[in-house]
C-alpha cells in the first residue's frame, strides 16, 4: 500500500455500550464492598507501589467498569494493606485485590 | 390579636407557618395562585432520605390549617406600604390591610428546555425530575417505556450554570437524582442506571448513606462529568455525551430514556412583587434576607417576613423550620 505520509489515531472514546463489564459485575457479585468506592483516591495516595509503578486500587476498580485490562498494575500491588486502612468506605481492598487476580485466573 | 396577617404562597412554607400562627393564636389569610395548597411539594411522589410519601405531609398540613382563611386561586396584585401597615390588593377584588406580611412564594423550577443541548421538549425520551415524579403518582406519559434497559440521569440542569442564569447550586438533586435512580431499580431491576454528577452534594441527615445504598444495594453507576449533548438515535433512543473526568477520556451511552435533574431558581413575580414594595432582592435573584447567617426570616422592611424557598434553595425540613422561625417571628412582632 502507498504510504500518505497519514496515520489514524485510535479513538479514545470510552463506549459504554460496547465495553465488556463481566469481570467488574463478576467482582461485585464476589465482593459487594467493590461498589461503594468513591473514587477519593485515599488508596492511591497512600499505596507504597504508586510513586514507582502507577498502581493505584481507584484506577484499577474504574478501569474494570470501562472494561480495561488492569492485571499490569495489579502486579504491582505488594498486598502491604495500607489502603485497607485509609478507605473510608471500609472496603476490604486486599480482598477486593485478589478477587480481581482470581476472577482473571 | 385583630392585626392581620398575610402569608403569601400555599407551599409547605406558607402551609406550615399558618399552622403554627394559629397554634399561637393568630388567624392568618393564606393567597395561593394555584387551586390547591401543597406547591411543588403536593406534586412530588416520595421524599428523601426516608421515602415519606409527599401526600401524607400534605394532608396532614391541610387537616392542621383548616382554621385559616384561605383564599385559593388568588394572587397578590399589588403591595403597598401604610406607615407600619401594608395594603394588599387581591386578584379576586378583596383589600387587606395586614400588620405582617410573610412571603412563602417559594421558587420556580428551571425550564429544561433552555438547555438544548439535552433536547427536552426535542427527542422524544427525555423527561424532567418533576415528570418522572408525576409519572410515579400515577400521570401517564408516553416518554418513558415500558421495559427500559438504561436510564440516565442529569445532575445540575440549570443549576450553577452562569448562561442559564443561575450560579447557585439547586442543593436538593443530587439526593434527588439519588433517590429516582433508586425508584427506577425498584421498577426496573435489569436496568442500568447511570447518574452524571459533577461532584455529589449529600450534605443532609442520611444523605450518604443514601448514595452507598444506591452504589451497593442497586448498583447504580455514578459517572463523573457533566453531559455536554445529547442526541436521538434511529430507534429513539438517546446518545449521551460527557467526559469521563475520572479516567480524562470522551465518554458515550445509549439510555432508553433520560431524566433531567432540573433546579430550583428564583421565583421571578416573587421577585417582581417584592420590588414593588421596595424589598430588596439578592445578587442569586432570591429575596434579600436581612442577614444570610442570622436573619434569613427577615426582610429590609418592618413587618415583612421570609420563610423557604424564596430566599434561596432549601429542602423540605429546612423549609419547615424556616417556617416555624418566621410564624414565631411575626408572632412577637405583632406583640411588639
Amino acid at each position: 500500500m502507498t504510504d500518505f505520509g497519514f496515520s489514524l489515531s485510535k479513538s479514545s472514546v470510552v463506549d459504554i455500550d460496547r465495553t465488556d463489564t463481566a469481570l467488574y459485575r463478576r467482582l461485585c457479585e464476589l465482593d459487594r464492598t467493590a461498589a461503594s468506592c468513591m473514587s477519593c483516591g485515599s488508596c492511591s495516595a497512600t499505596c507504597t507501589a504508586s510513586s514507582y509503578s502507577g498502581m493505584s486500587l481507584r484506577k484499577v476498580l474504574h478501569g474494570l467498569q470501562r472494561g480495561e485490562d488492569v492485571r499490569p498494575m495489579l502486579r504491582c500491588c505488594m498486598l502491604c494493606g495500607k489502603c485497607t486502612m485509609v478507605c473510608p468506605r471500609g472496603i476490604n481492598t486486599r480482598h477486593v485485590l485478589l478477587t480481581i487476580a482470581k476472577i482473571y485466573d | 390579636m385583630k392585626d392581620n396577617v398575610v402569608i403569601i404562597g400555599g407551599g409547605i412554607a406558607g402551609m406550615e407557618a399558618a399552622k403554627q400562627l394559629l397554634s399561637l393564636g393568630v388567624k392568618p389569610i393564606l393567597v395561593e395562585k394555584a387551586p390547591r395548597l401543597g406547591g411543588h411539594v403536593a406534586s412530588w411522589h416520595r421524599l428523601f432520605p426516608d421515602m415519606t410519601l409527599a401526600s401524607d405531609i400534605i394532608k396532614r398540613l391541610e387537616k392542621d390549617i383548616a382554621g385559616a382563611n384561605i383564599f385559593l386561586e388568588t394572587s397578590v396584585e399589588n403591595i403597598s406600604r401604610k406607615g407600619r401597615s401594608y395594603n394588599l390588593v387581591l386578584s379576586n377584588g378583596i383589600t387587606v390591610n395586614a400588620a405582617a406580611v410573610l412571603f412563602a412564594t417559594g421558587f420556580s423550577l428551571f425550564d429544561a428546555a433552555k438547555k438544548e443541548e439535552y433536547g427536552y421538549g426535542v427527542y422524544d425520551r427525555v423527561i424532567t425530575n418533576a415528570d418522572l415524579e408525576a409519572w410515579m403518582n400515577g400521570k401517564k406519559d408516553s416518554r418513558i417505556p415500558a421495559s427500559p434497559a438504561t436510564v440516565g440521569f442529569v445532575h445540575c440542569v440549570g443549576s450553577r450554570d452562569i448562561k442559564a442564569g443561575n450560579t447557585q447550586c439547586s442543593k436538593v438533586c443530587c439526593t434527588t437524582a439519588i433517590k429516582q435512580a433508586i425508584e427506577i431499580k425498584e421498577r426496573f431491576p435489569a436496568a442500568e442506571v447511570y447518574c452524571f454528577y459533577m461532584d455529589l452534594r449529600l450534605f443532609g441527615k442520611k444523605y450518604e448513606d443514601f448514595y452507598i445504598e444506591a452504589q451497593k444495594d442497586f448498583g447504580v453507576h455514578f459517572v463523573r462529568g457533566r453531559v455536554s449533548e445529547v442526541g436521538e438515535r434511529i430507534d429513539g433512543s438517546l446518545q449521551v455525551k460527557a467526559e469521563d473526568t475520572l479516567s480524562g477520556r470522551p465518554l458515550r451511552v445509549g439510555v432508553d430514556l433520560l431524566v433531567l435533574m432540573s433546579g430550583m431558581c428564583c421565583n421571578p413575580k416573587a421577585g417582581a412583587l417584592a420590588s414593588s414594595v421596595k424589598l430588596e432582592l439578592d445578587s442569586d435573584g432570591f429575596l434579600r434576607s436581612r442577614d444570610n447567617v442570622y436573619e434569613i426570616n427577615r426582610s429590609n422592611l418592618p413587618g415583612v417576613f421570609y420563610a423557604g424557598a424564596c430566599t434561596g434553595t432549601k429542602t423540605v425540613p429546612e423549609t419547615a423550620a424556616e417556617a416555624r422561625a418566621a410564624a414565631l417571628e411575626i408572632y412577637n412582632y405583632l406583640k411588639a
